[in-house]
């Protein structure tokens, strides 16, 4: 696969608008060609993103996908630049709107878009479908369908990097919906009471299904709510790559050495409806989407590439090869076999639990054996 | 009663029943229900996520917000705890609260205001206050939703004291159960399902059709065998029933639950008395589920008139997977309802 597995994007020292003192004249162009091809990478991206989104809602009409389908179109720039201030150690955890995520962390997209399938070499072996990606080897540890329900988890998550003693920390998405959940008060208290290394990124993209943070949130300035805990939060324009990618580093690094969390709010739009079946205009008008439209966060980024001195020739070739990308995507998903039905049961326990269910089978009314070993596929 | 219980009462309902019925959806008999309720008891209100100005995630509540106003159609954060629990105090105030919860699935998030405290106001406080809140949820599985949401823990809820469980299985009874439920002075949950919201059938107009609680329908009558199912399972049951009709001339009579919690044993026991047979039918892990509970009762009630054990029919003991054929694999189709029908009756 052609597409870069990490934006290396610069971090945020190397950055052009951010002044480095006395910096000698050839290092400042070593790291303005290291800055251009960061940001080229993160073009890339951005357009697999796009690309793979737009395509997994025509392969939704053609009903080869099913369930709930969340695109993230439009919020390309917070996830590449949150994702890509990652570190390998790092641990990302996500809600359901999670295409982006897992794409951006570099699961490779014939995996996730076989999972949209629900084949076998989907990155979930096609049990978890759109919501539900995961990579344990990239420390993507899953989407989750729970509005919230990932926080405390993801808090644990960096409760257990403390306790293994590693230098590492957790990127926690969730949407502007689910800062009113239980759920989160209690994840971010026990964050900031125990110091634990985690950044919760919240993305705002203004609406919770068809209900604006204006009417769902007492305080719809979300990043405050760290305050709460005396936790820092910060807020940004989520569609600015730079802005998103300085914070995140910064953020994460200070979590990573200082065991510092943090609340990110990264302010953006989904342009889709929440999900393929929502067209999404009874409580938005068009004129609300074109508008957010025309400042495109891909289109953006292209601009500012162009002004630091990339081809237009370049822009058009990550594009292709994000293109080419999504193909080979359909391609491998097309391919890829369908799970084995006699394999249902498989993976609700972990290996070795048989001997423990062993004596349910003898006295079971009939069929209930099935039932609990997951063959009751007939008789 | 202290001041603020005394709040407005209901409007006398009219006193003539009229006969007129009118073809429409699942959907549509609930929406007739709630825009019923809500016109003749100023007390009655609806809360949920999406219910006024997106008109519902499943359109239940399309229309509402425009005729009642947002102070009787509250759109509520997603904060299922919070809101849910503010019914059961807006319940001991005198209030009729109907919350919906989206789904099933995330009334696990609510479910310590459901089992720990709406269930409990009335005989932790020595039966001087009641909750008389209605939460309304579909359950069921079969679009693939996965895991997290293809849930059907009803069995769980009908095993809490204090809680009435009600789960209609067709537009009729949709209304008048949603509108027992809002007239009762306990707390209720009404389960819907997803999959039959667009299904369709005649439902009275009559604004005093109510649907008693703890009363089964006998959906179908046949001497054969009995099927025992509610919600969803019950349609698929009747379609099974036709099915031994056609290919095995099997006479199968199935019996609609409608009631979860008070359970109508008698109406069961007295159909298997008939047909010496029982097949228990669920949407949920049958492990300690509703029909675990029903067969635990037939045993008992008509243990000498069993020509065969009961059998029960439900999803298979997994999270659900995504993918479309492990999914139908899982589900209770109407080919092993089919099946252990014919199993019970030795017919192979
Ligand atoms: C606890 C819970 N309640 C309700 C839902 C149904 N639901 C799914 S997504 C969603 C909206 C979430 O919005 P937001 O957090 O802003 O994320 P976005 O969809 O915008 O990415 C709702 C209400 C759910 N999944 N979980």
């Amino acid at each position: 696969m052609s597409v870069v597995a990490r934006s290396a994007h610069a971090p945020a020292g190397a950055s052009p608008e951010r002044p480095v003192a006395e910096t000698p004249p050839v290092a400042e162009t070593l790291a303005s060609a290291e800055a251009l091809a960061g940001h080229l990478a993160s073009y890339e991206q951005m357009w697999l993103i796009r690309l793979f989104e737009e395509e997994a809602e025509r392969q939704y009409k053609a009903a080869r996908i099913g369930g709930y389908c969340h695109l993230s179109s439009g919020q390309e720039a917070c996830t590449v630049a949150a994702v890509g201030a990652m570190r390998e150690h790092d641990v990302l955890i996500t809600g359901y709107r999670c295409h982006g995520f897992a794409l951006a962390r570099g699961v490779p997209p014939g995996e996730v878009m076989a999972e949209l399938f629900g084949r076998s070499d989907g990155c979930a072996r096609g049990r978890g479908g759109s919501m539900h990606l995961l990579d344990v080897e990239r420390g993507f540890l899953g989407g989750w369908g729970i509005v919230g329900g990932q926080l405390p988890v993801a808090t644990g998550a960096a409760l257990g990097l403390v306790r293994r003693g590693r230098t590492a920390a957790v990127l926690c998405e969730m949407g502007d919906g689910a800062v009113n959940i239980g759920a989160f008060h209690e994840s971010l208290n026990l964050a900031a009471l125990w110091q634990l290394p985690i950044v919760y990124l919240i993305v705002n993209n203004e609406y919770g299904m068809g209900t604006s943070v204006q009417r769902a949130s007492a305080e719809p300035e979300l990043y405050r709510r760290a305050a709460a805990f005396r936790m820092h939060g910060e807020r940004v324009d989520g569609d600015d790559i730079d802005a998103v990618s300085e914070a995140a580093d910064r953020l994460l690094s200070r979590a990573r050495t200082d065991r510092v969390p943090a609340v990110l709010e990264a302010v953006t739009y989904r342009y889709r409806g929440h999900s393929v079946a929502d067209a999404g205009l009874a409580y938005r008008s068009r004129e609300e989407i074109d508008a957010r439209r025309r400042e495109d966060p891909i289109e953006r980024l292209g601009r500012r590439l162009i002004e630091m001195g990339a081809e237009e020739a370049e822009l058009q070739q990550a594009r292709a090869r994000a293109q080419e990308a999504v193909v080979e995507a359909v391609v491998f998903a097309e391919q890829s076999p369908e799970p084995a039905l006699d394999g249902l049961a498989h993976g609700v326990y972990a290996k070795g639990s048989d001997v423990q269910f062993e004596r349910m089978r003898p006295g079971s009314p009939f069929g209930e054996q099935e039932l609990v070993f997951g063959g009751g596929l007939g008789r | 009663m202290s001041a603020p219980l005394a709040s407005p009462r209901a409007r006398q309902s009219p006193g003539r029943e009229s006969s007129a019925s009118q073809r429409m959806t699942y959907r549509e008999a609930l929406r007739l229900a709630l825009r019923e309720e809500m016109a003749r008891d100023e007390r009655v209100f609806l809360m949920g996520e999406e219910v006024g100005l997106f008109e519902g995630a499943y359109k239940v509540s399309a229309g509402l917000l425009a005729e009642f106003g947002p102070e009787r159609v509250r759109d509520t954060p997603i904060s299922e705890e919070g809101f849910l629990g503010a019914g059961v105090g807006a319940a001991m105030l005198g209030q009729r609260p109907v919350v919906e919860i989206m789904t099933l699935n995330f009334l696990l998030v609510a479910m310590d205001q459901v089992v720990n405290h709406a269930a409990k106001v009335r005989a932790m406080f020595g039966g001087k206050v009641g909750c008389p809140l209605v939460i309304r949820s579909p359950g069921g599985a079969g679009n693939q939703l996965t895991a997290q949401h293809s849930q059907s823990f009803e069995g769980w809820l009908a095993g809490t004291p204090g809680l009435k469980v009600l789960a209609p299985a067709n537009p009729a009874d949709a209304k008048g159960l949603l509108k027992a439920a809002i007239r009762d002075e306990d707390p209720v949950l009404v389960l819907e399902n997803l999959p039959i919201y667009k299904e369709k059938g005649d439902v009275p107009l009559d604004p005093e059709h109510v649907t008693p609680i703890g009363r089964a329908a006998i959906a179908r009558e046949g001497t054969d065998i009995t099927l025992v199912a509610h919600s969803f399972a019950t349609v698929r049951s009747l379609e099974v029933a036709e099915r031994l009709a056609e290919r095995h001339g099997v006479s199968a009579e199935v019996v609609d639950l409608r009631s979860l919690r008070p359970l109508d044993v008698q109406t069961v026991a007295e159909s298997v008395v008939k047909t010496s047979r029982a097949v228990c039918v669920e949407e949920g892990w049958p492990s300690y589920g509703v029909t675990a509970e029903l067969a635990a009762r037939i045993q008992s009630a008509c243990f000498d008139d069993l020509d065969a054990p009961v059998e029960r029919v439900g999803m298979a003991e997994v999270p659900l997977p995504y993918a479309k054929s492990l999914e139908l694999a899982a589900m209770p189709g109407v080919e092993r309802i089919e099946a252990a029908v014919l199993h019970t009756l030795g017919i192979s």
